[in-house]
């Protein structure tokens, strides 16, 4: 079991790196040279020279790969040309927001998801698996800042029953010593502060779990409707076993299973999603921040944020597909028999996204 | 009218009183959705006597597996429809509620499938697999279900089974993991055992020895065995009495000796002539069935098995054969080979 | 409980295995693949829907100069239009005016072209691209292959809008990076497509019988591995150009596609009216629906193929 970890872990490696010279080639390849980018358009000569000597922009590629690495493994992500704070400041600022509300997203998503997927399949080929089905196909076909807009329209403009922008209040002062504002609430014992965060989630979790919700639930289903049939659920049931028993052992623990790799997978959509939701929300994380930036040629931002996004969601994957090799058995077995390292966590055994798996 | 005849066993126990099984007229018929309906089983009728072991034999399509699907209540609620009677000790099965026919299953009636690998739920440990099945019937706690499952592994010829128990099916070869699902089917005793298949996908070394478990299991336990497979062999060594399907129907019953030595339909004529013989003369052609079982004629048609028959003429357009006894054995044919000169025989 | 169902009748053509086999047992039972597939379609409400709005989409974008009331630069309310009041849909103006006056109708007449535009074109680049990844990878194997798996991991590691986000930055913001961004985020698609395809179809029965007779491999794999890769790079194309207008949309909200404001582009036209969602609703819900219409066509005519051309899928 540790071996098969500890595999996995060496794999992340070769994408880390990846990705840094990835985002290390970026900033040079940015209009008006990696400094000004860097800088801003407003740069004095000065402080651009200065730069350049700092960062060794004159100096050949592989050194100052080097020592972009050092000033990565340091925290060092520069700093925001529009707030003049380091870039890692503003992140740890703005992080937690983001992801109280994709945390809240996904609970939504899962916990709405499997359940739709699984009744609808128990109820194949009826008006609700058909309308399920449907309502799915509609969900993955609506952009995210679309629906966002129609949340925001319909609950908060013409209904008022939630706030339509913000994380919080502006009436409301409280202590955030976490900086999960519903958490907080609660830590200092202001309920008020608390559930006021939380109907500032609601509309903006909502909006931005509707398509992790609309996959979960397809996939689930599908998984459902497969398992169904198999050879095993018709020797539990010739065993005369209690319904419970079969739905929960023998059919769910089964059709479960892709369903967590495909719910690692929506971290990312989630993420990306909240770029855009916190947008239309006006919520007060990574994302509005990003954009901002981007309008804004804060490069320095952009490099920083994606960078720690993406590093972010190979870690998340990661860990779900460390969780698969843990609940599935016959995938601890076959990484460790084979030798061979299995492939990246998309190419799980029953990884329905593409065309078939990288090993 | 009864479908077997009962000729002296040397398998099984001889029959006292009311057979435990009693299969009268079953009829199952699948209804899809924009196709016509399939009538797979059709007027069956057959005894299981206590401790007795019968074999119903057929092609693909004969309705073998659907009939023992629904004598042990696995047919899909939904698009199946099924007709007649199904008697267990006295107790009609079809006229009970899901949850009777659930408590029956597993208990009184255990049915062993055809693929061991996908009999077996991939992510749970083989010994839950057996002790969930003591627990729920005979109600044990862990520790004594994990006793008694181990005990069980070992009798059906698992070496170690206390490591076994621990162990995931893909861990297991393919014999072993038949066996733990037969060890699974007996768990809890059960009067009437049916095996669908049993060695089918099994290496043939392997085959003798899940065979030679069931002929002892059964003739030690005294428990009823319904053995369905296409194979003659297997029947010969293991049941005795035989009924031959096909095309949803009974064709042929009789008990083993009488059905090898003189068979009276000429399907089953065609099923033990087509077996290759050691003995036979060499060059001497191989003799299958003329045609495929697709070539059948609707049974309100006439004789489903006249488009491929040798003996076929007229009579066998029109109205399907009744069953009737000829010479002992239950036979739906027009035609029996029997009727010929004693000479002609189809060995 | 169980739907269990043994089929006493044997079905049609048993479907399994390689499109390779799965062409050569269809064609001895009579029916190519592709008729049978037909087939499944005609008979699919959802795949008709799909068909129609495709059709829809696609004419509206090509004739829209002749659809189109009035030229969407034009502002023909401009005297009407207030900041609080923003007409909207009337009998003159069947979606309303926008903020300038401009009828929204015809803006979201032309939006389409943009729209159809990114899409063909960014699929069509990030197809191609994918799939000539997709083929050396299989067909050479070795570390050709593990180079290419680990960029398009690498590739997958970042979400795709923050990627597309990024190639913006660098390439300016225009038309052309939004399209050259969409594209990039497709190739791995493609390219684990061809690769798997290309997999399954090594070890099938023809393609060791071709090659026994010796034809050498680059006329295997042009000649034979890629025509019967087709149907699942058609269906995966469909679905992507899909996904491809909702990326291109969402670019553009976010400011990404540069170029002249009064061009009109669903995406951009969305993110415009922030500011007028209280008082004038009707310009974010025309366009959005748009997308969603656009889109949906997409997803319910590949879902359809692809549910006719695999029947162990379903949707």
């Amino acid at each position: 079991m540790l071996r098969f970890i500890v595999r996995r872990l060496l794999l992340l490696v070769p994408i880390l790196l990846g990705l840094s010279v990835l985002l290390f080639l970026w900033v040079r390849a940015l209009p008006g040279g990696p400094a000004q980018a860097l800088l801003g358009e407003r740069a004095t000569p000065q402080a651009v020279a200065q730069l350049n000597q700092l960062y060794g922009f004159d100096r050949p590629v592989w050194e100052q790969y080097l020592r972009y690495m050092q000033r990565l493994l340091t925290g060092d992500l520069g700093v925001s040309t529009t707030t003049r704070q380091p870039v890692l400041d503003e992140l740890l600022r703005l992080f937690p927001a983001t992801i109280e509300l994709s945390v809240f997203a996904l609970v939504l998503a899962v916990g709405l998801g499997i359940p739709l997927g699984y009744v609808a399949a128990r109820r194949h080929l009826t008006w609700v698996d058909n309308s399920a089905v449907l309502a799915s196909l509609i969900g993955v076909s609506i952009p995210v800042f679309f629906l966002a807009y129609i949340f925001k329209y319909v609950f908060a403009v013409r209904l008022a029953w939630l706030p339509a922008t913000g994380r919080q209040d502006a009436r409301i002062f409280s202590e955030h010593p976490t900086g999960f504002y519903v958490l907080d609430g609660f830590l200092v014992g202001d309920t008020t502060a608390a559930l006021d965060a939380f109907a500032h989630l609601i509309l903006p979790a909502a909006a931005l779990a509707t398509i992790p919700l609309a996959i979960i639930a397809r996939i689930t289903r599908a998984s459902v409707l497969d398992v169904v049939n198999e050879d095993y659920v018709r020797t539990a049931e010739a065993k005369g076993l209690q319904r419970s028993t079969i739905r929960g052992r023998h059919v769910l623990k089964n059709a479960l299973l892709p369903v967590v790799t495909v719910t690692g997978l929506q971290v990312g959509l989630l993420l990306s999603g909240a770029v855009l939701t916190e947008t239309v929300f006006a919520f007060p994380g990574v994302g509005s921040f990003l954009v901002d930036s981007i309008s804004n040629r804060d490069y320095a931002v952009v490099q920083g944020f994606i960078l720690v996004i993406a590093v972010i969601i190979v870690v998340v994957n990661l860990l779900v597909d460390i969780a698969y090799g843990l609940i599935d058995p016959r995938v601890r077995a076959a990484t460790m028999a084979s030798g061979a390292p299995g492939g990246f966590v998309l190419d799980g055994p029953l990884d329905s996204k593409d065309g078939g798996p990288s090993e | 009218m009864s479908g077997a005849t009962v000729l002296g066993g040397e398998i099984g126990r001889p029959s006292t009183g009311e057979p435990l099984l009693q299969v009268r007229d079953l009829g199952v018929r699948f209804t899809r959705r924009g196709r016509a309906p399939v009538q797979a089983v059709d007027g069956v009728s057959f005894d299981v006597a206590a401790g007795r072991s019968v074999g119903l034999v057929g092609e693909s399509g004969s309705g073998k597996s659907v009939t023992s699907l629904a004598v042990m209540g696995l047919l899909p609620p939904r698009g199946v429809e099924v007709t007649g009677s199904v008697r267990l000790d006295g107790t009609e099965l079809l006229e009970l509620d899901d949850a009777a026919r659930r408590d029956l299953r597993g208990a009184d009636m255990a049915m062993v499938f055809q693929d061991p690998m996908s009999s077996l739920n991939p992510v749970v440990q083989v010994g839950v697999q057996v002790t969930e099945v003591l627990r729920r019937h005979r109600g044990m706690g862990r520790a004594q279900a994990r006793d008694e499952a181990a005990d069980l592994l070992q009798r059906v010829g698992i070496p170690e089974p206390r490591r076994r128990l621990k162990d995931y099916p893909h861990q297991l070869s393919g014999g072993m993991r038949q066996r733990a699902l037969i060890a699974m089917s007996l768990a809890c005793e059960p009067r009437l055992l049916i095996a669908d298949e049993p060695t089918t996908a099994l290496d043939v070394t392997i085959q003798a020895q899940i065979l030679d478990l069931l002929r002892e299991l059964v003739v030690g336990t005294g428990t009823s065995l319904v053995l369905i497979t296409h194979d003659l062999g297997v029947v010969a060594g293991l049941c005795d009495d035989v009924h031959v399907m096909y095309s949803g129907r009974i064709v042929e019953s009789a008990g083993r000796r009488e059905l090898f030595a003189r068979p009276e339909h000429p399907y089953t004529g065609g099923l033990l002539a087509s077996v290759p013989r050691l003995d036979a003369p060499r060059g001497e052609p191989l003799r299958p069935i003329p045609g495929s079982p697709t070539l059948t004629r609707p049974w309100g048609t006439g004789c489903a098995f006249e488009p491929r028959c040798t003996r076929s003429d007229d009579a066998c357009v029109g109205d399907a054969p009744p069953l009737e006894t000829v010479r002992g054995h239950g036979v739906r044919c027009v035609h029996p080979l029997g009727a010929d000169t004693p000479a002609e025989e189809t060995r | 409980m169980s739907d269990r169902r043994p089929d006493p009748v044997p079905d049609d053509a048993a479907v399994t295995g390689p499109p390779g086999t799965v062409e050569h047992v269809a064609e001895e039972h009579g029916t190519s693949l592709g008729k049978q597939a037909l087939d499944r379609l005609r008979h699919d409400p959802l795949a008709l829907v799909g068909l129609l709005l495709i059709l829809g989409f696609v004419s509206v974008a090509v004739f829209a100069p002749w659809l189109a009331p009035y030229d969407p630069l034009d502002r023909p309310g401009q005297g009407v239009v207030t900041p609080t009041n923003i007409p909207g849909p009337s009998a003159e103006h069947w979606m309303g005016l926008d903020s300038l006056g401009r009828d929204e109708l015809s803006r979201v007449i032309f939006g389409a072209r943009q729209s159809l535009l990114v899409g063909v074109v960014s699929l069509l680049l990030g197809a191609s691209v994918g799939i000539a990844l997709g083929l050396l990878a299989g067909a050479f194997g070795g570390w050709v292959d593990a180079v290419v798996m680990r960029l398009t991991d690498m590739m997958l590691a970042v979400p795709g809008l923050l990627f597309a986000i990024g190639i913006a930055a660098v390439l300016g913001q225009s038309l052309l990076s939004v399209m050259v961004a969409i594209a990039v985020i497709n190739v791995p698609i493609f390219v684990r497509l061809l690769r798997g395809s290309m997999l399954a179809q090594r070890n099938a029965d023809y393609v060791v019988a071709v090659r026994s007779l010796g034809v050498r491999d680059r006329q295997v794999v042009l000649g034979h591995v890629l025509p019967n890769s087709l149907s699942p790079v058609i269906v995966q194309g469909t679905l992507t150009l899909a996904t491809a207008i909702i990326d291109a949309a969402a670019l553009s909200f976010l400011g990404l596609s540069g170029g002249d404001p009064g061009v009109p582009e669903w995406g951009r036209m969305l993110a415009e009216t922030q500011r007028f969602l209280a008082s004038a609703p009707h310009l974010a819900f025309f366009p959005g629906i748009a997308i969603v219409l656009a889109a949906l066509g997409f997803t319910l005519l590949g879902e359809s193929m692809r549910e006719a051309l695999d029947p162990k899928y379903r949707r």
